[in-house]
């Protein structure tokens, strides 16, 4: 390493840190930050800060061009939890890195624009070389979390395994398939409660033709959703309970409480016209 | 949140003989008890129905859960039906999780239904 | 595992209680948490600043942040130097007051998070530890 570069490294240190706000400021306005922080802006900003805050440090280490060094632990930590609920909400790692590369030009430009003539060449360079790293490290943490991974499909499986059905205006259907773990539900809860609101549903039919086995473990789940869908201001009809789940219910005990329950889909439909008919008002 | 947004009442609005409350802020446990009496005052001189528009509301814990039971109680012989709207699904998955219900209270999703469901009361009496 | 910052907030008011959740809140937020899981931790510190005020004469909650590989954890630590509770499994249990509120408060905070511990003794004060992780980061 050259001393010039050293010295680039010391400049983009104290640039960093004078520039650190109009910086964050910046970059909460990307994509990055922007994506993983949702709820508002001033989240955004304080993640950019924490990024540019541990950026500092490395530069202030001096060796801005060395993925290994012990100063981009902070670094690490501050990418790691962004990439993770991007690659979560669904993002490829290409496309994250893309977004992770998207933080460099900001960078590169205030260096350029405000940086005295005496300090920019090596500075400029210095910054070039840190921004290049953090991309390898955003690149080395998308493709190795593979956490992130697992749980990302796992998630798009339990989706592409719930859709909604609109049936008629103003009432939902779920199809449920297959077993029904605390997981599953959580999901089917979710994506079930978001589809009543995007349609403005007044009745969710749960069909649960496709589920092989109802006990007390699945009663239980199939009676928070059908509370929850009530709280939500719509109502819930349980269909497709074949006799020989009936059977099983009444086997075991299970008190469905007053979840309304039909034998197939098209009587629970028809239930289901005649609430939004006659108890609810058709806009 | 500052002092001054955080001692705002919920604002109580009379659309004809209804009432509706249009909870906008976030409710601190007095504000919460400030619109139970404000409810049950103002439901005295005479209303068919109290509405509760909770779309803005980010959280219902047990002690807004039981202001809002104790709202429909205290209303029911001289206003009818307490109808709570607009609840938003992660708050609804919340309540579920953690047991709490809405014993006493209808729900709809929007004003609009709400208001049918306060009509539809009012006939079935 | 890496342990950052601890935030610590006073619990003296139901004005405090309000800002107990929203600091919660940013928290998560911060922490990549999506919005039922926001909403979640939210509402169980919620129920526990509450119990802190009004069952334990006040006192204040500790936001620790939790650094792990595949995602971030927050801790709240609410303490207090009230009566204590003589016996816990009771208090935990759904409708059990000795107030005037529901009796799901401790119980529906427990089942709210994914790490839950009560410290309390008769005169010793009470300290409620949870521990909330989005999912991913905690195989679930
Ligand atoms: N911090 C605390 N200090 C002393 N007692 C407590 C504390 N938290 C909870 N308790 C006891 O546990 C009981 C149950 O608490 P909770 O489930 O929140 O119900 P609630 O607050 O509605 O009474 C309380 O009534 C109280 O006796
Ligand atoms: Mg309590």
């Amino acid at each position: 390493m050259t001393v010039a570069e050293n010295g680039g490294a010391a400049a983009v240190a104290d640039f960093l840190r004078a520039r650190r706000e109009q910086l964050a400021q910046q970059w909460a306005d990307l994509t990055l930050f922007r994506a993983v922080h949702t709820s508002g802006r001033d989240v955004a900003v304080h993640a950019a800060h924490r990024l540019v805050d541990a950026l500092t440090e490395v530069a202030r280490d001096g060796r801005v061009d060395d993925v290994t060094v012990p100063a981009l632990d902070q670094v690490r930590a501050a990418l790691a939890q962004m990439i993770a609920a991007r690659s979560q909400a669904g993002a490829t790692p290409p496309q994250v890195a893309a977004e992770v590369a998207e933080l460099k030009r900001p960078v590169i430009a205030m260096v350029g624009r405000e940086l005295a003539d005496a300090d920019r060449g090596a500075a400029l360079i210095a910054a070039t070389d840190l921004m290049g790293t953090l991309r390898l490290v955003g690149m080395e943490i998308s493709l190795s979390d593979e956490g992130a991974i697992v749980a990302r499909q796992r998630r798009q499986l339990s989706e592409v395994a719930t859709p909604v059905l609109k049936l008629w205006d103003r009432v939902v259907a779920v199809p449920l398939i297959g077993t029904l773990d605390s997981a599953r539900t959580q999901v089917v809860m979710e994506t079930l409660l978001e589809a009543i609101v995007d349609q403005h549903a007044a009745v969710a039919i749960l069909d649960i033709t496709g589920v092989p086995l109802v006990d007390t473990v699945v009663a239980q789940h199939l009676m928070k959703t059908a509370l929850a869908v009530r709280l939500m201001g719509a109502r819930c009809v349980v269909s497709g309970i074949r006799p020989q789940i009936a059977q099983t219910i009444v086997q075991l005990g299970i008190d469905l409480g007053d979840i309304t329950t039909r034998a197939t889909l098209a009587d629970a439909l028809e239930w289901a016209l005649g609430q939004v008919g006659t108890s609810i008002g058709r806009a | 949140m500052n002092a001054a947004t955080g001692m705002r009442r919920v604002s109580v609005h009379r659309l004809g003989e209804v009432l509706l409350a249009s909870i906008q802020q976030e409710l601190t446990d007095s504000i919460a008890v400030a619109l139970r009496q404000d409810l049950t005052e103002m439901a005295a001189a005479g209303t068919r129905g109290v509405i509760i528009d909770i779309s803005q509301v980010e959280i219902v814990d047990s002690f807004l859960a039981r202001v809002l039971a104790e709202i429909a109680a205290a209303t029911r012989i001289l206003a009818g039906r307490t109808v709570v709207c607009g609840m938003r699904p992660p708050v609804a998955i919340t309540m579920v999780e953690m047991g709490l219900g809405l014993p006493g209270l209808h729900t709809a999703r929007s004003l609009e239904d709400a208001l049918a469901l306060v009509e539809a009361g009012e006939v079935g009496r | 595992m890496t342990t950052a910052a601890v935030t610590t907030l006073p619990i003296t008011s139901d004005l405090e209680i309000a800002g107990v959740r929203q600091a919660v809140r940013e928290a998560a937020v911060a922490a990549g948490f999506s919005l039922v899981e926001q909403t979640k931790v939210v509402t169980a510190a919620s129920e526990l600043a509450r119990n802190t005020l009004v069952h334990g004469g006040g006192g204040r909650l500790e936001i620790t942040r939790l650094d792990r590989p595949h995602g971030q954890g927050i801790r709240l630590r609410f303490r207090d130097e009230g009566p204590g509770i003589a016996d816990v499994e009771t208090a935990l249990s759904d409708g059990y007051t000795t107030g005037h509120g529901l009796g799901l408060g401790l119980g529906g905070a427990r089942r709210l998070v994914q790490e839950f511990a009560i410290d309390t003794a008769p005169g010793r004060g009470t300290t409620v530890t949870v521990t909330a992780w989005p999912r991913g980061a905690w195989g679930g």
